[in-house]
């Protein structure tokens, strides 16, 4: 098992003829993903590495019964495109866009609620790496070959520091069940508490490792949930001990506006938890290996 | 994006919110010209600087004469007001704003924002107007009224009643307060802000809601459908560093320390900070060159950095997935004939390829100090900033 995405998983991309979602979609039919179609308004009828392109949401799943979706739509019409998403049946969706206006995002999610919980859409993202089964299959852009399948489930917000533990995971022979990128943005699809609720019924999933970072209330959120509910072993790392208030590191979320939301106060919360914290990102791996 | 003062009053004007006389001045002898043009018998002067905390650094005075005015902005102009947000270098006042001065019975403090918990806008009230919001939540808590706006129809009326209800406002003054948080709601909706503040909103003594004071930030990520707002934009009043990383797709901040970093992704280069700081360093730097590593990239990553007089060693951190790490040793390499560079420079790379990306360094015969873990990178960048054995390690 896994979490949202195994090997028979149909899959579109929306965007596809895009010269970074072509490059993609070929390393992921490479990694085994099952690539069903893509979508591109006024394209339909086209192919890229032989699959084949519908001009609409509506008529990929239609035609394919695709069931995910890779949204790499440019940031003015990735909105839109999330919403086509899911009005058109699609279960689940990972969008990599960076550079989302929040208040689409606040659309976003307004629009998703309109359907009712049995097939409402999952979104994870935007602006994060996807998500991966690894050794089944993968929905985004990260290195496939730095994971190796097992055990453990990861959370992040972002994408090089997730390949980094798990290229420490590697490196002990730890493998991962899934990994998902919950993304650097304000106003995200699914938050920490979302995919742990996932894991925590995972059965394949034996530890959880989230790996957060300064901004926002997700992390406080987690700590609350993992006490109440979570029965495997959890671990975290926050990054931004060093990062100053009031400024934005990188991500358009990695700010400390409230109390709560600077590295040093996330990790006191989810310490309180129950929660094993790495104290440096350099030891996320042993740390992971040490609650196994 | 932030903008000034005077912008935020003239933008949330033009959604119906009420704001005082005002004028703005480019030099002292505009600025006394400009209030006797408007008349009255007293008047604000107010630096316009991207801060808040104006008020006790100096930047706001009362006068009640055109001579006054004119001798206080020749003491404003050109000078760099600090105030607790600006840091210690401050900003630059290149502009000032006079405001007919305003009979004062209350003042109310008001704040839009996207608040992360609900995914929606939110308004933050209290009548405990004049203090910062942070003060009004640490000693009056209990005042503070929020309100979360629906995003299918908007903010409605009943509920800007009930805030101006909560806050004890004037059953005849309930029109004008409804009047003022509409406008301001509908200026934070069409024209995606991120933040709107009125500190403080005022009654004053003839009865008018007015906003005395106004602060606006906008959702970069949504100018390019707000050509009008992006010309409100002053480089005068941000880290010209930062804003030349900016224009050229790097993301930087810049630090007090003194261990330059060049890391690729958001999350791992604080990460590369924290590391830095645990191995008994401060980092001088956040810099974020993106997912891609290109030679132009890092050429680019290392003219920043080294613009910091303040640096005594760079620490380059790539972890490459997609791209390799031969191709980004290549980068590196490349770079470093490109940009002087006379401080330590310590290069880790992981991920695909990450031996040949080794022996890539090795055989370049630049001065590169490798590692191999991110700890053994920061602590090498630690002790070469430390051992100051940068004059045997000039890089051409």
């Amino acid at each position: 098992m896994s979490i949202y995405l195994n090997r028979e998983t149909r899959v579109i991309v929306q965007g596809i003829t895009g010269r970074m979602a072509q490059f993609h979609t070929e390393d992921m039919l490479e990694y085994g993903t099952n690539v069903v179609g893509g979508v591109v308004p006024g394209k339909g009828g086209e192919t890229v590495h032989g699959v084949p392109v519908f001009d609409t949401v509506k008529e990929a799943v239609e035609a394919t019964q695709a069931e995910a979706s890779l949204v790499f739509v440019p940031p003015p019409f990735a909105a839109d495109s999330i919403m086509e998403a899911a009005d058109a049946g699609i279960r689940y969706c990972v969008c990599i866009t960076d550079g989302i206006p929040a208040q689409d995002m606040i659309q976003v999610k307004r629009y998703m609620m309109r359907y009712p919980k049995e097939r409402r859409m999952v979104l994870t993202g935007p602006n994060c790496a996807g998500t991966i089964s690894p050794g089944k299959a993968m929905l985004g852009i990260m290195p496939g070959h730095i994971f190796l399948p097992g055990n453990v489930g990861i959370i992040g917000r972002s994408g090089t520091l997730g390949y980094e533990a798990a290229a420490q995971l590697k490196e002990r022979g730890i493998g991962v069940s899934t990994s998902v990128g919950i993304g650097g943005d304000p106003i995200n699809g699914s938050s920490f508490r979302d995919i742990l609720e996932q894991f925590e019924n995972d059965e394949d999933t034996h530890v959880i490792a989230m790996i957060g970072e300064i901004g926002g209330p997700q992390e406080a959120e987690a700590a609350a949930y993992i006490q109440e509910h979570v029965t495997k072993p959890v671990v975290a790392y926050v990054a931004g001990l060093t990062a100053p208030k009031g400024r934005t590191m990188g991500h358009a979320g990695a700010i400390i506006s409230a109390f709560g939301e600077s590295a040093s106060e996330k990790v006191e919360i989810l310490t309180a938890a129950g929660v094993t914290v790495a104290e440096n990102p350099a030891v996320i791996g042993e740390t992971i290996a040490s609650v196994m | 994006m932030d903008i000034h003062e005077y912008q935020a009053k003239e933008v949330l004007s033009n959604f119906g919110v009420e704001i005082p006389a005002g004028a703005l001045a480019y030099s002292p002898e505009q600025a006394a010209y400009r209030a006797r043009e408007m008349g009255g018998e007293k008047w604000v002067v107010k630096a316009q600087v991207h801060a808040g905390g104006r008020g006790k650094a100096g930047g706001v005075k009362l006068c009640d004469t055109d001579h006054e005015i004119q001798a206080t902005c020749e003491d404003m102009f050109g000078k760099k007001l600090v105030t607790h947000q600006t840091g210690p270098e401050g900003k630059g006042i290149y502009r000032v704003y006079v405001e007919a001065a305003v009979p004062i019975d209350r003042e109310i403090y008001l704040g839009f924002v996207l608040d992360r918990t609900t995914q929606r806008i939110m308004i933050v009230a209290s009548a405990e107007g004049g203090m910062e919001i942070e003060e009004i939540s640490e000693n009056k808590p209990e005042s503070i009224v929020r309100s979360t706006v629906e995003p299918a129809v908007g903010l409605r009326d009943f509920q800007a009643r009930d805030i101006a209800f909560k806050l004890g406002i004037e059953p005849s003054l309930t029109q004008s307060m409804v009047r003022t948080l509409q406008g301001c709601y509908r200026a934070f909706r069409d024209l995606d802000a991120t933040m709107v503040e009125i500190n403080p909103l005022v009654i004053t003594g003839d009865n008018r809601v007015l906003a005395l004071d106004a602060k606006m930030t906008f959702d970069d990520n949504a100018l390019f459908r707000h050509p009008q707002i992006s010309e409100l934009r002053d480089k005068s009043q941000e880290d010209p560093r930062e804003s030349r990383a900016a224009d050229r797709g790097l993301s930087y901040v810049g630090l007090e320390g003194n261990i330059g970093c060049i890391v690729n992704g958001a999350g791992l280069a604080m990460a590369t900070m924290d590391t830095i700081k645990l191995a008994g360093g401060e980092p001088a730097n956040f810099l974020d060159i993106g997912g891609g590593a290109t030679p132009e990239r890092v050429a680019k990553a290392f003219r920043l950095v080294m613009s910091d007089k303040n640096v005594q060693a760079v620490l380059v951190n790539i972890f490459a997935g997609i791209n390799r790490c031969d191709w980004v040793a290549e980068g590196v390499v490349q770079a470093l004939k490109e940009v002087q560079v006379d401080v330590p420079i310590i290069v880790r790379l992981a991920g695909t390829n990450v031996e040949e990306g080794q022996k890539i360094l090795a055989k370049s015969g630049l001065p590169i100090i490798r590692a191999t873990t991110l700890m053994e990178a920061a602590e090498r960048s630690v002790s070469a900033w430390k051992s100051d054995i940068s004059p045997n390690l000039k890089a051409v």
